[in-house]
């Protein structure tokens, strides 16, 4: 019984911290830039495809496909980006919703042109297959893989964001632009950098995703949900608050489904709703 | 400040124009010269009446909602089932349907009213998702996945059947229409209407003024939820089917859609921005069934980059331009750099 | 592919229309009103059937009985009856098909047939599979399969296994309790029972719970039916990852859920699950030989004729069939009463249309994923010949 709860734990921390990577490139770019991008499932899909062409063409390793898939989806992002989101920024939040919308419109419909309509898989190498046992209880090791990526990720983001020129230009350009600016900021510069991190992470998610959430074209509505329901849940604009609310969800998700299969699927949603209205502006908001 | 103030007064006088009443003809001359289109202008008037029930409660609450379809189709289900158990009278079953929906409104108000856009957005986001699920699990009474068939409607008033080409359908579907948009237009001169108003303007100073707010918002959101499942009664009664599709989350994100399209707070927003995409789907997926959503994508993104404030908003700017002669008008709504 | 015309002075078709049911179109065409998913998320299921239906023409060309098929496709964009009823109600009023085909879904179907019952018109169904769909209308008949029909083998051939552990999982909708219920019934009548029931939600990205608890309850087999899809795929994935297939647990399941292309890519944690379907590339046949090696060369970006090809393929023969027993009188009366009690051979076997109730009658073979030339297949190793929807 013991084994079974730290099993599940586990099983909930691995779903959370994939929750949360596919998520957390939404919390930059909606919360620190107050740009609802509901496009960035539109991004974490061309991770994915980069990931599964350059793996299965390509025959490079999975692992190696990684940070590939984040500089594909972060240029895409920045090309985008320049194109048409920086136009965005001041508009009203509608305007962006229905903008982004019509994007994923149409990248739904060019994924389908360029890969075709069905699910895609990747050539995942032997040794992140299976399960380790360790003290009488299994572990996934892909599973494994996916919580280190969260440990790194959330590390790699503090630093940079607390600790480089990077990230203080990032916080001054948030805050105030016109301040920024006369302080010799490149605001614009700034701003299509943070897009980029955010877009990239989305590509990494999708990338890590697509082994367990399977890869298609409408990939960008169907889990459009679980990417807000991270951010918004967590607080946009930071990066505890997604990964709190994530883990959580994850965890309670996995356990209910495990313990009360009959009211699986309502665990995820409900829980939602109460945390929302526990905490209106997310479990780590800085802005409401 | 003087054009707010000429809208606002445009909007609180209930009494209509000529180009409004040639609007409201264009339905009837669909109906004449385009008869192969009717079922595509019957749906489409259906959903016109669901965005505006969310018009009210996005344009002038300002309350995001993405749930809006789990009203549209507790209606349908409460209509189609009412007939399925043998209640075939239409106008008493369409009246039902919004009365519960009301009620379901009425409750779930209480969770929407808390937080900011973002949270209120997942919030009515996650009762979409509740409800859609509850439908599928209930599958004996709802049908589940393969919906609800064996709606049959006995004739309206007695004696109009509902033919198979839709000609009662269609001239009902009208008349609920105008009856919710004219009661809509009234409500947003009412003193209600016009407090809504303010508080989406500026929420703080509402209280000192004496008014509840969250009260408010709550009237505003449990009136849409009825309007919206009226409109999915509509539907299930004319299309005599109902399928789960019509709770999903999809529906409500194409409500939004075609809301923020028209140009939300103008009601006319919500009837043209529905018929535009509506049309427009049909359109691009006609010529290419496949790759339709790219351009369908185009289309809306094209709209954000050229016409701020949806299609309503676009031409208001663009008759405004033309009445004033001047660029100062249309430079202040483009895009800062 | 017809787009549609747009008419604008139709002041006179209006008058026509308001008189009285569509007039059929005369002479020497017979229009096929085909409506599929060709958008959405269900988009590879309508390609599949576009790519059979297209295989059949081009083999048999367009005229049968002195008469030129034209085909005239609509796309509902997945499960949206409203959409497929406007389609079929645009088909019927605007283009005057004689002919209804298609129908990707149980919904789609159901929405449409009182239209097609008003109007006497064929529904020749190709894949909507939910029990009794054709007791909707009189014109409606089925040409691919029901889900109880290729479910209830499984029951079966657990039951005659010895299997005395056997728990089921299916997807919390509709299809998933007809599934459910369907192989219970299968394995209770020949003698067997299911030591216990799980349904998952259809949405649900991560298996791993439901998976953990079939693993911890140690059963000798287990029956899935999932949405075919992502989650088929993660399901059969997760299971082997989690070490149930090393357990010695069976998985079983229906066609769907190692259809061509799920097995494509779920690679070596397919190999082993054991399923009943009434279509595998597989099946050893020169028909089907034939079927497999012009679709492939017809398709070669789209390399898995599956169970949706093979039925929109069999139902334009049937239609075929039909036309050159009418002598070309496409009306739905004549063309059910053609097909009622008709054998026809297809790439999967022989299938006969039910005289009583229009539904379809075929072999459900019992298959075992493995690897032939490299290639996960369904091989089948035992049948049941003549297997029809059982639901009462």
């Amino acid at each position: 019984m013991a084994g079974n709860i730290v099993g599940i734990l586990f099983d909930g921390l691995a779903y959370g911290s994939l929750l949360f990577l596919v998520g957390v490139g939404l919390s930059i770019t909606m919360g620190l830039m107050n740009f609802i991008n509901l496009a960035h499932g539109s991004f974490a899909m061309i991770g994915g495809y980069a990931s599964v062409y350059l793996a299965n063409r390509a025959g490079i390793p999975f692992l190696a496909t990684l940070p590939l898939a984040f500089v594909a989806a972060g240029l895409c992002g920045i090309i985008a980006e320049r194109l048409f989101f920086q136009r965005l920024y001041k508009a009203p939040h509608l305007d962006q919703m229905l903008f982004t919308v019509g994007f994923v419109f149409s990248s739904i419909a060019a994924a389908h042109y360029f890969f075709g309509a069905s699910q895609q898989f990747v050539a995942m190498p032997d040794m992140l297959q299976g399960q380790v046992r360790f003290m009488g209880v299994d572990f996934g090791k892909y599973r494994l893989l996916l919580i280190a990526f969260v440990a790194a990720v959330t590390l790699a983001l503090h630093l940079m964001l607390s600790k480089t020129r990077f990230g203080a230009e990032i916080r001054a350009a948030v805050d105030n632009q016109d301040a920024a600016a006369g302080l010799g900021i490149n605001v614009n510069l700034v701003f299509a950098l943070c897009f980029a991190l955010g877009t990239g992470l989305a590509g990494l998610g999708g990338a890590l995703g697509v082994e367990v959430l399977g890869l298609d074209p409408t990939f960008p509505l169907k889990y459009m949900v679980y990417f807000l329901l991270v951010v918004v849940v967590g607080g946009a604009g930071s990066i505890k608050g997604p990964l709190i609310a994530a883990l959580l969800l994850g965890v309670f998700d996995v356990a209910g489904k495990y313990f009360v299969p009959e009211i699986g699927a309502f665990i995820i949603y409900v829980m939602m709703i109460v945390l929302l209205i526990a905490f209106p502006s997310g479990l780590g908001g800085k802005r409401a | 400040m003087t054009i707010r103030f000429q809208a606002v007064q445009r909007l609180a006088s209930p009494r209509p124009r000529l180009a409004e009443i040639i609007f409201w003809l264009l339905p009837a001359a669909i109906y004449f010269l385009l008869p192969y289109d009717r079922m595509l202008v019957l749906s489409l008037m259906a959903y016109a009446i669901a965005v505006l029930g969310l018009d009210l409660v996005l344009g002038y609450a300002g309350i995001v909602s993405l749930g809006h379809a789990a009203f549209f189709g507790i209606g349908a289900y409460t209509a189609g089932l009412l007939s399925v158990h043998g209640w075939r009278e239409p106008l008493s079953g369409l009246l039902i349907a919004g009365a519960l929906t009301l009620a379901v409104g009425y409750l779930t108000s209480f969770l929407v009213v808390r937080g900011k856009d973002l949270t209120r957005l997942m919030v009515t986001l996650g009762i979409c998702l509740v409800t859609y699920e509850l439908a599928n699990r209930m599958s004996g009474v709802t049908g589940g996945m393969d919906g609800l068939s064996g709606i049959e409607m006995a004739p309206l008033f007695g004696t109009f059947e509902f033919d198979f080409f839709g000609n009662t359908a269609y001239w009902y579907a009208y008349a609920v229409l105008v009856i919710v948009f004219v009661a809509l237009k009234f409500f947003a001169s009412s003193p209600l209407g016009l407090s809504l108003r303010a508080i989406r303007e500026g929420v703080d100073r509402m209280p000192a003024l004496g008014a509840s707010v969250n009260n408010r918002l709550r009237v505003a959101f449990t009136l849409s939820a009825g309007i919206a499942g009226i409109a999915g009664g509509l539907m299930a009664q004319t299309t005599q089917f109902v399928g789960v599709d019509s709770l999903s989350v999809t529906r409500s994100a194409e409500f939004l859609v075609m809301l923020v399209l028209g140009g939300t707070g103008r009601l006319y927003g919500a009837v043209i921005g529905t018929a535009v995409f509506v049309v427009a789907h049909e359109f691009l997926n006609d010529v290419d069934p496949v790759y339709w959503e790219f351009w369908m994508g185009v289309l809306l993104m094209a709209v954000v980059f050229f016409l701020r404030g949806g299609l309503t908003g676009g031409a208001s700017d663009l008759l405004r331009f033309i009445a004033s002669k001047g660029l100062p008008a249309l430079r202040k709504r483009e895009p800062a750099e | 592919m017809i787009k549609r015309r747009y008419f604008l002075g139709a002041a006179l078709a209006a008058t026509a229309l308001t008189a009285g049911l569509p007039a059929f179109a005369a002479g020497d065409t017979v229009k096929v009103g085909v409506v599929l998913s060709l958008s959405g998320p269900f988009s590879i299921y309508g390609t599949q059937m576009q790519n059979g239906i297209d295989l059949f023409m081009k083999q048999h060309g367009d005229e049968v009985a002195g008469k030129k098929i034209e085909l005239i496709v609509k796309d509902d964009g997945g499960i949206a009856p409203d959409r497929a009823r406007r389609a079929v109600q645009d088909l019927l009023v605007r283009d005057h098909v004689d002919v209804l085909a298609g129908f990707t879904f149980t919904a789609s179907a159901m929405a449409s047939a009182p239209l097609a019952e008003k109007t006497k018109t064929a529904m020749i169904v190709m894949n909507a599979s939910s029990s009794h769909i054709t007791e909707a209308n009189p014109y409606m008949i089925r040409v691919g399969q029901t889900l109880p029909q290729i479910t209830e083998p499984a029951g079966r051939y657990a039951a005659e296994q010895g299997y005395k552990n056997v728990y089921t999982l299916v997807a919390d909708i509709t299809a998933g309790h007809d599934a459910e219920t369907a192989f219970i019934r299968g394995m209770t009548t020949n003698g067997g029972t299911v030591s216990g029931s799980l349904r998952v939600p259809a949405q649900n990205p991560d298996f791993a719970p439901f998976i953990q608890r079939i693993k911890d309850a140690k059963p000798d087999a287990v029956f899935v039916w999932l949405p075919p899809g992502e989650a088929t795929i993660n399901f059969i994935k997760e299971f082997d990852q989690r070490g149930l297939k090393e357990a010695g647990i069976t998985m079983l399941g229906t066609g769907d859920l190692t259809d061509e292309l799920t097995i494509r890519q779920t690679g070596d944690a397919g190999l082993g699950v054991v399923t009943t379907g009434h279509y595998s590339m597989a099946h050893d046949s020169d028909l089907n030989r034939e079927f497999v090696e012009a679709y492939l060369a017809d398709y070669p970006d789209d390399p898995w004729p599956n169970f949706l090809s093979v039925s929109a393929y069999d139902g334009m023969a049937a239609l075929y069939y039909a036309l050159e027993k009418t002598g070309g009188d496409a009306s739905g009366p004549a063309i059910v009463e053609a097909l009622k009690g008709a054998t026809i051979e297809s790439p999967r076997g022989p299938i006969t249309i039910d005289p009583e109730n229009r539904d379809i009658v075929q072999t459900i073979y019992v298959r075992k994923v493995e690897a032939v030339d490299g290639q996960l297949s369904n091989v089948e190793f035992f049948e049941f010949p003549e297997s029809r929807d059982m639901t009462p």
